[in-house]
């Protein structure tokens, strides 16, 4: 029985753990006119010596090359920059969202998480792809705004078409923790304000708000991470000079066949993300517990 | 004969009622409250009694009817203008905030200045016996303490009048009888008016002053605990507090339809006796400061007989012969 | 009691859906323009239905996707339904934690890094890109989710119900096989669904995990996005959609049926 219950670790081991150690690998190598394109080549039939002159051939060169660039340093900022934009973004739409949500009747909130959740079952590259033909030049936002005549807005292939994209493709992620919290509202606390002098606007500041707290860093924080690393959204809304790691890792990987490149800019997304990760881990593991509790 | 009315009554339910869909849960109430008493609105669940106190804590608007404060309709105030201020029966604490803010948290609302407010809180806390749980919060609190922190959160806004929604169904028997004397005495202390809303009639005899009894959205009786139960106003009242005899009245031409005798107004006996009803009892339950004997007659329902400890003891066993009866002033008339 | 909601409660959830089902509803209503240029109304029209089924590199991107799909979300919700009893039922046991984390990480990882690690690991191993690679790739990246959906399933289930079914004499597999697994079933053939749509949806993992002859719907569909927006993709799109809509109704029936019964 518990041979049996190991195989998903195993499994995981495999093909998760041990690539992440070649990422670390290939990130310390450097680039090679081969197959594959990177030196040294672990060489086990040399046995231990084999393995002395692959480790002292490593070097941390490849980082110092990113961190000498500016172009990898300002892709890494305008990531964080992008990620953090998009979750403030998220939060002032999604918010009162499931806010709204969470006063319906039950029969009702049913329908809409629904509602929520049926988007993300579609294809992803398919709802950013629908946005190409809204947001261009001659797309249908500018027709209906040509029909009020209102001046055209340039957003495709700009930063505020990633941004819209992110925001789109991410809000059922900020909805549904935000909801799940505010559902469970204890609406008798909210009368207990009222009766001791808060409006319905100063109870939902000292009462509701704050205890939903933990939903909205759940929201922040599952929108955020893998937001950094979006790839299909810069590249299908962002313009040319749109900067985000998962474009540049993409680019350095496939562009450029540079895999040191590409692994070095892996770890340091990895790094960056490794503290919000723990985060997350930690309240799902709350959550778990509270759920069996 | 019921209590006085109260001379310049506090809160005055004049005709209120009030239905939710199908289910009426206030069917023209009239009811007042005297400033500085304790009073209990005692009924079965689904009475109306926890919709007529959200009517007057303002989270429930009547459909007819008015509710005074003071002589004023109160119609027209949201909740947080209503000088009212309620304990919940999930006491409803703030659990992102500690006890000193719980307590404190009306306060700030109504915009007291720190140090005040402070020593407000303090005095609350040291009214309910909580001193220096101060920075706890409410889920490293008991039951008791959790109880405690709610009535000082709602006494600490200095309201004319306390709202106390089933205050003690959450905690265990013996907790239970210490607050009911607590909350007696917090209550006397402090002089403001207490309305508690509760099923538990040890709870609202324990406590109260007077009392109304609710049936079905409509006021049965009103008055002190003793005159409820030793005249209770119809069949419903005298079977809803305590136990009762019923016996069909026989026709004495004064509207009576019911005689009630108490049990503990019985005795029971071994050998018969001029004018006991003879009959075999069928069940012996022993409470340590009472006996209580059911007891098969040939005539009605069974009897209940309740023994206080100390009178002449007795042997009966169910199956045994048994004698009852009780003195003619033991007898009150009760309406359907 | 829960309040109504207030006209800005409703505002704020129209505004919300609206925001959400717009492009997928214009995408829909796009698909049967007649004419060539995508935003640019000239009439109803069939005819890039008709020509998606002359598209044989579409077609048999579409095959490959279903195919790949089928093979890793059954061998993500088995893998999938062995972490999650083991994270619900195996008590504490050492690492668990560990094992939590390193089941849970790829949800919230960047697709980037999941496919770059697991290219590099296939070369290191001297696998031949293709169809088996973005099968086990697509297996590895879901079973994260599978676990999330039965894990949550199990944890409401009573655990004295497997308890009986081995006090009546059922060894510890079967009395799981048949006392808890007839429960949670609903929330595997969720899982299954959430993989396998993961998989029929994945862009990145595949690009980089894919090779000659195994290039799925969405490697397709991405390639031809670059080129531009055609009224072709629309038609995919919106036959995509239709999918998904029949099959959330269907198990959405599926699901009220139990309920009731």
């Amino acid at each position: 029985m518990w041979k049996v219950l190991a195989l998903p670790y195993l499994w995981l081991a495999v093909f998760f753990g041990l690539p992440f150690l070649l990422v670390a690998k290939l990130s310390l190598s450097h680039t090679a006119l081969a197959i594959p394109p990177y030196a040294p080549q672990l060489d086990l039939s040399r046995g231990l010596s084999g393995l002395a002159a692959f480790v002292r051939a490593l070097s941390f060169e490849t980082y110092a090359r990113l961190g000498s660039d500016r172009l990898y340093l300002a892709a890494y900022l305008s990531s964080l920059r992008f990620a953090a934009l998009a979750t403030g973004l998220l939060l002032l739409i999604g918010y009162p969202m499931a806010y709204g949500m969470s006063r319906f009747g039950a029969g009702a909130r049913r329908l809409l998480v629904l509602a929520v959740i049926l988007p993300f079952w579609t294809s992803f590259l398919i709802r950013i792809y629908a946005w190409i033909a809204i947001l261009k030049p001659a797309g249908l936002l500018n027709q209906a705004l040509a029909l009020l005549h209102l001046p055209p807005l340039t957003l495709l292939d700009s930063d505020a078409g990633v941004l819209i994209g992110l925001v789109y493709a991410y809000l059922p992620f900020m909805v549904l923790p935000l909801y799940a919290v505010l559902e469970r509202h204890d609406e008798s606390l909210v009368e207990a304000a009222l009766d001791l002098g808060c409006t319905r606007t100063s109870a939902f500041w000292r009462v509701t708000l704050p205890m939903s707290l933990p939903g909205v860093l759940a929201g922040a924080l599952l929108c955020f991470i893998p937001m950094v690393g979006e790839f299909v959204i810069p590249d299908l809304l962002g313009g040319s000079r749109t900067l985000m790691l998962g474009k540049t890792l993409w680019t350095e990987f496939f562009a450029n066949r540079d895999w040191p490149a590409a692994s070095a800019v892996a770890i340091a997304l990895l790094a960056t993300l490794a503290l919000p990760m723990a985060l997350v881990q930690r309240q799902q593991a709350r959550l778990a517990g509270e759920t069996q509790a | 004969m019921s209590a006085p009315p109260p001379a310049a009554p506090l809160v005055r339910f004049e005709a209120v009622g009030k239905r939710f869909g199908d289910v009426v849960a206030a069917d023209g109430v009239d009811l007042e409250l005297a400033e500085g008493e304790f009073f209990a609105l005692l009924g079965p669940s689904g009475c109306g009694k926890t919709t007529l106190m959200r009517m007057l804590a303002g989270f429930e608007r009547p459909d007819a009817g008015r509710i005074l404060l003071n002589g004023a309709d109160i119609a027209g105030l949201p909740p947080h203008r209503r000088p009212s201020s309620m304990m919940f029966q999930t006491y409803a604490l703030f659990p992102h905030l500690t006890v000193e803010q719980n307590v404190g948290f009306g306060l700030k609302q109504q915009g007291w200045d720190k140090a005040r407010a402070a020593a407000r809180v303090e005095a609350m806390l040291a009214l309910v016996r909580l001193e220096g749980l101060n920075r706890r919060r409410p889920h490293q609190l008991s039951g008791g303490q959790k109880q405690r922190v709610a009535l000082a959160r709602a006494l600490a806004v200095e309201p004319r009048i306390v709202l106390l929604d089933e205050p003690l169904a959450a905690l265990d028997r013996k907790l239970r009888e210490e607050t009911q004397l607590e909350l007696k005495a917090i209550q006397r202390a402090t002089r403001v008016t207490f309305m508690i809303v509760t099923h538990d009639q040890d709870e609202a005899m324990g406590v109260a002053d007077r009392m109304a009894v609710m049936q079905a959205g409509r006021i049965a009786q009103v008055g002190a605990p003793r005159e409820v139960y030793e005249r209770p106003a119809n069949r419903f009242v005298a079977e809803f507090i305590g136990e009762a005899n019923l016996f069909p009245a026989k026709d004495t031409g004064d509207g009576a339809d019911f005689t009630l005798v108490r049990p503990e107004r019985m005795t029971i006996a071994a050998e018969a006796s001029p004018g006991a009803i003879p009959g075999r009892v069928a069940e012996v339950a022993y409470f340590g400061d009472r006996t209580r004997y059911v007891v098969k007659t040939d005539a009605g329902k069974p009897l209940l007989v309740s023994q206080a400890a100390g009178q002449a003891p007795l042997s009966l066993q169910p199956g045994d012969p048994a004698f009852v009866s009780w003195p003619k002033n033991a007898e009150v008339k009760v309406p359907a | 009691m829960r309040r109504g909601p207030s006209p800005f409660n409703r505002l704020s959830v129209g505004a919300g859906l609206a925001f959400l089902y717009a492009p997928i509803v214009l995408l829909v209503i796009y698909s049967f323009n007649a004419s060539r240029l995508v935003t640019v109304w000239g009439g109803w029209s069939t005819k890039w239905y008709a020509a998606l089924a002359q598209d044989q590199a579409m077609l048999d991107a579409v095959s490959v996707s279903l195919r790949v799909g089928l093979i890793s979300a059954s061998l993500a919700t088995a893998l999938g339904l062995l972490a999650a009893v083991s994270l619900a039922r195996g008590g504490r046991f050492g690492g668990r934690g560990l094992f939590g984390a390193m089941v849970y990480a790829p949800l919230s990882l960047p697709d980037v890094i999941l496919g770059l690690s697991l290219l590099l690991l296939f070369v290191a191993l001297g696998l031949p890109r293709g169809f088996w690679t973005v099968t086990l790739s697509h297996a590895t990246v879901t079973i994260g989710y599978a676990t999330v959906v039965i894990r949550a399933r199990l944890a409401s289930v009573d655990p004295s119900l497997e308890e009986a079914a081995r006090d009546l004499g059922c060894p510890p597999a079967q009395a799981f096989l048949k006392a808890t697994l007839p429960v949670i079933a609903p929330a595997v053939a969720a899982a299954w669904m959430l993989a396998f749509t993961l998989s029929l949806d994945d862009l990145v993992v595949a690009s980089f995990t894919s090779g000659p002859g195994a290039t799925t719907l969405p490697m397709r569909l991405y390639s031809a996005v670059r080129l531009g927006v055609n009224p072709e993709i629309n038609a995919v799109s919106t036959l995509l959609i239709g999918a998904v809509a029949v099959g959330v109704s269907l198990a959405g029936l599926a699901i009220g049926r139990r309920r009731d019964a």
